[in-house]
């Protein structure tokens, strides 16, 4: 992909790039540190139909989102041949009792014979993580499973 | 009464005078220069109210106001920046200096007002108001936006143009013969040079100099250090705001980014405080004669920055609307052109009626400017859509 990059002299940089559907697509880093995510409109892409103002966190959490729906498709697809196995995705809440401690001591592998193929975070995918992975707030886990296992799992990592 | 407590009561009324109308402009979405401007007519020589005691202070003040905006307009770009904008835009950059110098230096020629009234005329109606031209862009939310970084390189090249401007306007405005005229400008386009160079290669070093973490030391050491260079800078006949801005240029990286928050409010009060002693200089009553002459300046120069802009999107592969978006961003001319009509009023070698010019034409810019901004999209759909159902 071919992400162009411009310097926007006083302001910050532009990095964006042209969707197969036409439409420019982007953010800019401000300056003062924060982030804005653009996207051109339909008739002129020259022009913003929005740029929206993001804050690092949030910036972090779309491109988990963004990044996780790809990798789970990429997964699903690989166990298309399986039956009964599926692909979900988890994302860590900022009052998940497992928020700050090591993935290991949720057990969900010996509790629903689930496993946690990857993490995603700040737009970084950590593969198969250890049980002494430490889980932050707005991680996003990709895990493969049973659909009862998943639900159970799930439910763990919300309220433990 | 007390001469202090005078001097007290007037800067104090005249301050909160000035949060009152700035106020009032963020209501209504505009900038508050203008206000500003009007503020300094109504308090001035034959405005509504007379202020004697505070003129010696608005004075000085106004002239830190000049290099604490030039001292941030530094601290915005890196000498990175100015770099390859300058590559990026150069042809720009001069067809707009052409463009829109010639229409200001031929009016004060028309007028009578000689060589050195061209001179600042030019400099007037040339310079685009970097600080509004910003704000309108961040504020219609055009910062993705394809020719943002055209209208910006343009800006960079007419902020570096007026690093090497001042000092010949500085020089011509005190009278120095050519070949010291000459001088001036060998100088000061060595020191501009010298300071880039050192700035791409030893910025941190300037940085470092001036950087602590205690906020209080961090502020003493900036002003100090703009002050001093500054001065050195016009001893040296060389404009005190270039050297500001010079130091502007070679402070980067997080250290600008802590000195443009911890100056900020400082260059907002004095800032303001030198376009209320600029309209203080000024006579209401010598506006209106002149009025005609600033429209027509006005409609002329909004039209050759709306070229510059028009021309230098096409030439970056930009379509129709975003060119016109361009051209009317660049339109706005503000605090630059009064700190041009300011240091040719304070020399005194311009007749009285260039600062009423240079006032009401810089009063209809900063307002016309916005609007053309925000309007120009609107206007030009309006305007194609009969054409087509003609077709």
């Amino acid at each position: 992909m071919n992400v162009d990059e411009t310097d926007l002299p006083g302001l910050g940089r532009r990095k964006d790039f042209m969707t197969a559907s036409g439409r420019r697509i982007g953010v800019v880093e401000l300056r003062e540190g924060t982030m804005e995510l653009i996207v051109s409109t339909w008739d002129d892409p020259d022009t913003c139909q929005a740029s929206v103002p993001l804050t690092g966190d949030e910036a972090s959490t779309l491109g988990n989102l963004l990044g996780g729906q790809h990798l789970a498709m990429k997964l699903s697809e690989e166990h298309r041949e399986i039956p009964g196995i599926v692909t979900r995705q988890f994302s860590i809440a900022p009052d998940s009792p497992f928020q700050n401690q090591p993935m290991g001591k949720a057990c969900i592998r010996t509790r629903c014979g689930v496993s946690i193929v990857a993490i995603m975070r700040e737009g970084e995918v950590l593969p198969s993580p250890g049980p002494d992975v430490v889980l932050h707030s707005g991680d996003l886990l990709v895990a493969v499973g049973t659909q009862e296992g998943l639900d159970s799992a799930a439910d763990i990592l919300r309220n433990g | 009464m007390d001469p202090l407590a005078l001097t007290l009561i007037e800067l104090g009324a005249v301050v909160f005078c000035l949060g009152l109308l700035a106020r009032l402009a963020g209501r209504i979405g505009m900038s508050p220069i203008p206000l500003y401007l009007v503020g300094g007519l109504a308090f001035g020589a034959g405005g509504v109210v007379k202020l004697e005691g505070m003129q010696e202070f608005a004075h000085l003040s106004g002239e830190i106001g000049v290099i604490l905006l030039l001292l941030m307009l530094g601290l915005e770009y890196t000498a990175a920046e100015l770099f390859t904008g300058l590559r990026r835009s150069w042809q720009a950059g001069v067809l707009d200096l052409v463009l829109n110098f010639i229409p200001g230096a031929a009016l004060a020629l028309l007028l009578g007002w000689g060589t050195v009234g061209a001179m600042v005329m030019g400099g007037v109606t040339y310079i685009s108001s970097s600080g509004i031209a910003a704000k309108v862009i961040t504020d219609l939310g055009r910062i993705g936006n394809r020719e943002t970084p055209v209208v910006l390189s343009i800006l960079v090249f007419e902020d570096l143009a007026m690093a090497v401007y001042l000092p010949i306007l500085t020089a011509t405005l005190a009278g120095v013969s050519f070949l010291g005229g000459l001088t001036t400008v060998a100088i000061s386009l060595a020191v501009v040079t010298v300071v880039l160079m050192v700035a791409l290669r030893h910025g941190h070093r300037v940085s470092q100099a001036v950087h602590s973490e205690n906020s209080e030391v961090f502020l003493l050491n900036l002003l100090g250090a703009a002050l001093l260079v500054a001065g050195v800078a016009s001893a040296m006949q060389v404009s005190a705001a270039v050297g500001a801005f010079m130091l502007g240029i070679a402070i980067s990286g997080a250290t600008a980014h802590n000195a443009t928050r911890i100056l900020e409010p400082l260059r907002d009060l004095f800032a303001a405080i030198f376009f209320v002693a600029f309209g203080l200089n000024t006579d209401p009553s010598s506006i209106p004669p002149v009025l005609g002459w600033a429209l027509v300046l006005a409609v002329l120069t909004a039209a050759t920055k709306m070229l510059t802009g028009i021309w230098a999107a096409k030439r970056a592969g930009i379509a129709r609307p975003g060119r016109f978006r361009a051209g009317a961003a660049l339109i706005a001319r503000g605090e630059f052109s009064i700190v041009i009509a300011g240091l040719a009023v304070a020399s005194g070698v311009v007749p009285d009626e260039l600062a009423a010019l240079a006032t009401a034409y810089v009063l209809i810019m900063a307002i016309l400017g916005p609007l053309a901004a925000r309007y120009v999209e609107p206007a030009l759909k309006a305007f194609r859509r009969p054409a087509r159902v003609a077709a």
